[in-house]
């Protein structure tokens, strides 16, 4: 604040012209620019609200048809019938089962690969990078495509296994440069003196290493979940007649999409919202020991 | 552990996701290869016939398409990178102690669906709206004015959900830079804008870099903003290549034009490498 403040100050009249001697329209364009940029990034995070303010208005709204497009009267009734819709609950259990079971897989292979990468040497790793990399500089549609294009050459039914096949590949690569960004600065000097004091390697890993990059693991758990649980591209290609989610919001816009959509996507934005303020919560009330570096 | 096996050990660590994504990224890539050079339809069967011609002819049905899709993909870019920018310095230089408030702030629409975001947007855009038509009640906008079904609102939904996109690796270069360089820079009597230009903007190009990609490659291929957002006259390279698979089943054309479309993603990406020396990017 105070570089920006004196950065303001040279810029405005060089260092000799000092303050009460300033101009009052000097004054007012510097006070103007100063203020330009935390007003512009004010409106910017309104424009980027504006849509779920919308999803949480409609979802108390009360529509009279098919459309829940204009508003009508607020009622709360949406929420009691938010689960009654079967197909619309079996998409969400669907959605949660995909993203569980994917979470799962996609953390554990790239846990092995970001400790691969991070700790040890072998050759091929030039190689290995850019197999983790070319899934996220492809475009979805074409790794969507690509998937249909293996199951209709193999003849292989898309059901919610091919789902979680698609998921695990896409998350493996952001598990992975997650995870190395969290573990790559991690002190080996810990696991040589446990080795040191007898323990073997498979102790080690369990008792020392595990608990120090259970952070990064977390980290990348979160993310491979709110990724699968929200994937409507790939999943359009690979999921054959089963329905997720946003499949099934997907298939009902064309219809109109019933205000318990509203709801479910609420009720998913606060849960996600309490449990980011929870996590930070629990962040900081053990900040000392990080907060001592 | 014997040296030998310790040798072998990262191999073991590598191997599950090695062979995941051989068998779901590589091979489903020679898998739609192959696919694009069959010929047949889904009831009689697909046979392989090398069928290269199917790539020159797929390029030329739908180069308006292709050739709109780089459009707004860059067009969206260039704007989010705009709007992005000014945002991610704010937040660096004068977040102060709520640098993380306000980076949760700017991912929190990740929190929702992208579906339902799309739609919301539809919805804010749509002729007599809350937006549109309370400007138009209070006689500020004509009543024919129209927003939705136009590349504007294309584009407007593209530079929306990939914003955050921008801003977070542009946040974390930024963040990195010394403010005593820019201290230093003004001392020397440079003006807040050549600070700026000889300074700030060189230190942020990695993160520049990170953003226009991870903007540029999902919005060339994106098909859900233009279905929801355009009409038939906005229609881009994603939403052929979903309704060729989906609904025609025209497997071969399909699988030729996301050939394509990769193809000339990854020669745009080398090339951009090239011109900004990724060298120096990466380093």
């Amino acid at each position: 604040m105070a570089t920006i403040a004196r950065g303001a100050a040279a810029g405005a009249g060089g260092p000799s012209v000092e303050g009460p001697r300033r101009s009052p329209i000097v004054r007012l364009r510097r006070g103007l620019a100063h203020r330009a940029l935390p007003a512009f990034t004010a409106l910017a995070v309104v424009y980027l609200l504006l849509p779920i303010f919308v999803m949480i208005a409609f979802g108390f709204n009360d529509p009279r048809g098919r459309f829940n497009i204009t508003w009508q009267g607020f009622t709360l009734g949406n929420y009691a019938t938010a689960f009654a819709r079967r197909e619309l609950t079996d998409a969400l259990v669907n959605s949660v089962v995909v993203a569980v079971i994917s979470t799962l897989i996609a953390t554990s292979i790239g846990t092995l690969l970001a400790l691969a990468l991070v700790r040890t040497r072998f050759r091929g790793r030039g190689p290995l990078d850019l197999l983790i990399f070319l899934p996220i500089a492809t475009p979805e549609i074409v790794l969507g495509a690509s998937l249909l294009a293996l199951f209709v050459s193999l003849d292989v039914g898309r059901d919610l296994v091919t789902i979680v096949i698609a998921h695990v590949m896409f998350n493996i690569s952001y598990v992975v440069i997650t995870m190395r960004a969290r573990i790559s600065g991690l002190d080996r000097a810990y696991e040589e003196a446990a080795m040191d004091l007898g323990a073997d390697e498979l102790t080690t890993f369990r008792t020392v290493t595990l608990p120090l990059i259970l952070p990064g693991i977390l980290a990348g758990a979160l993310l491979a979940f709110a990724l699968s649980v929200d994937d409507f591209v790939i999943t359009l290609f690979t999921s054959g007649h089963t329905v997720t989610l946003p499949l099934w919001v997907y298939g009902a816009s064309r219809i109109g999409v019933p205000p318990e959509v509203n709801v479910i996507g609420t009720l998913i934005f606060a849960s996600a919202v309490l449990g980011v303020i929870a996590w930070t919560w629990l962040g900081r009330s053990s900040e000392p020991t990080t907060a001592a570096r | 552990m014997s040296r030998r096996l310790r040798g072998l050990a990262p191999y073991a660590l590598i191997a599950p996701g090695v062979l995941w994504l051989a068998a779901f990224f590589v091979l489903p890539m020679l898998a739609m290869l192959s696919v694009s050079l069959q010929e047949g339809d889904l009831a009689q069967g697909f046979t392989m016939t090398f069928n290269v011609g199917v790539y020159p002819q797929a390029l030329a049905d739908w180069s308006t398409q292709f050739a709109r899709s780089v459009q707004y993909g860059l067009v969206a870019t260039v704007v989010a990178i705009l709007i992005g920018y000014p945002i991610a310095y704010t937040i660096a230089f004068r977040g102060g102690r709520h640098k993380n408030v306000l980076l949760l702030l700017i991912v929190l629409p990740f929190f929702t669906s992208f579906v339902i975001r799309t739609i919301s947007w539809k919805f804010l855009l749509s002729d007599n709206g809350i937006v549109l038509g309370t400007l138009k009640d209070a006689g500020l906008l004509e009543p024919g004015f129209q927003l939705i079904a136009t590349p504007l609102a294309v584009i407007s939904g593209l530079v929306y959900n990939f914003l955050p996109f921008v801003v977070l690796p542009l946040y974390v270069t930024l963040e990195r830079i010394d403010p005593r360089l820019i201290e230093a820079a003004t001392d020397l009597y440079a003006s807040r804008l050549e600070a700026f230009r000889r300074i700030t903007l060189p230190l942020s190009l990695p993160g520049l870099f990170a953003a226009s990609l991870l903007t540029f490659i999902p919005a060339v291929g994106d098909f859900v903003n233009a279905e929801f957002l355009g009409s038939r006259d906005t229609t881009m390279v994603g939403n052929v290549i979903q309704r060729l698979y989906l609904t025609n089943n025209d497997y071969p054309q399909a699988s030729a034009l996301s050939f394509i479309l990769m193809a000339a993603i990854s020669l745009g990406v080398f090339a951009y490498v090239r011109l900004l020396g990724g060298r120096e990017l990466t380093a």
